[in-house]
């Protein structure tokens, strides 16, 4: 039997790695996104050119972001995969049915507001955190 | 699909955990597996039997529908 330090040593700082660079382009993606929503009213004053760039660089951060997340997901190992993916599949049905059925309850008058994409974006990430709560229980 | 994964690893006096870092997997992987929650893969399986220098069917054992 081979000693378990060297191999799964690495493997766990892999995903603790892994996990730090997610969290940390998250936040940066979630703070471009500040800056780019409120940095016109609030810091340069209605400039289009700077709006414009900000919202490329949050697009740009996101790429990477979604990059990073993939690479997370890949050095999981297959349990924890299992996890996310129903975690996920769960997300995106809910967000599909939700966010149809909202639209429509806008579209036909239904409701007085407006449907917002982020009442959507609440409801997906809600039902993942749902989902890897569950996900977890199942098999402890 | 039953195992004999928490024997063979209780005769070797090794830890779940410990399993869990000869495998390259987590803790609660090696849980669920022994608790016939959760299925290995085959080269997970493959990992297990040559770690225990067994074959697959000495440790999963396939359990027909009823």
């Amino acid at each position: 039997m081979t000693s378990p330090e060297s191999s799964n040593t690495n493997w766990k700082q892999r995903n603790n790695l892994n996990t730090k660079r997610l969290a940390k382009w998250t936040a940066a993606w979630v703070l471009s996104l500040a800056l780019a929503t409120f940095g016109d009213k609030f810091i340069w004053q209605q400039s289009e050119l700077i709006t414009a760039i900000a919202i490329g660089i949050n697009f740009l951060i996101g790429i990477v972001m979604i990059m990073v997340n993939k690479q997370h997901l890949t050095d999981l190992d297959e349990l924890q995969q299992k996890i996310q993916l129903n975690a996920m599949a769960l997300s995106l049905g809910i967000g599909l049915i939700v966010g149809i059925s909202y639209s429509t309850l806008d579209t036909t008058g239904l409701i007085s507001s407006h449907a917002e994409i982020s009442h959507l974006i609440i409801v997906m990430a809600l039902t993942y955190m749902i989902g890897i709560i569950f996900g977890n229980r199942q098999y402890q | 699909m039953k195992n004999r994964l928490k024997v063979l690893r209780a005769e070797r006096d090794l830890t779940q955990a410990q399993l869990a870092d000869l495998l390259n997997v987590s803790r609660q992987t090696i849980n669920a597996i022994e608790k016939g929650k959760f299925d290995p893969s085959l080269p997970l399986a493959f990992k297990a039997a040559r770690l225990f220098g067994l074959t697959i069917e000495d440790i999963f054992e396939d359990e027909p529908p009823e």
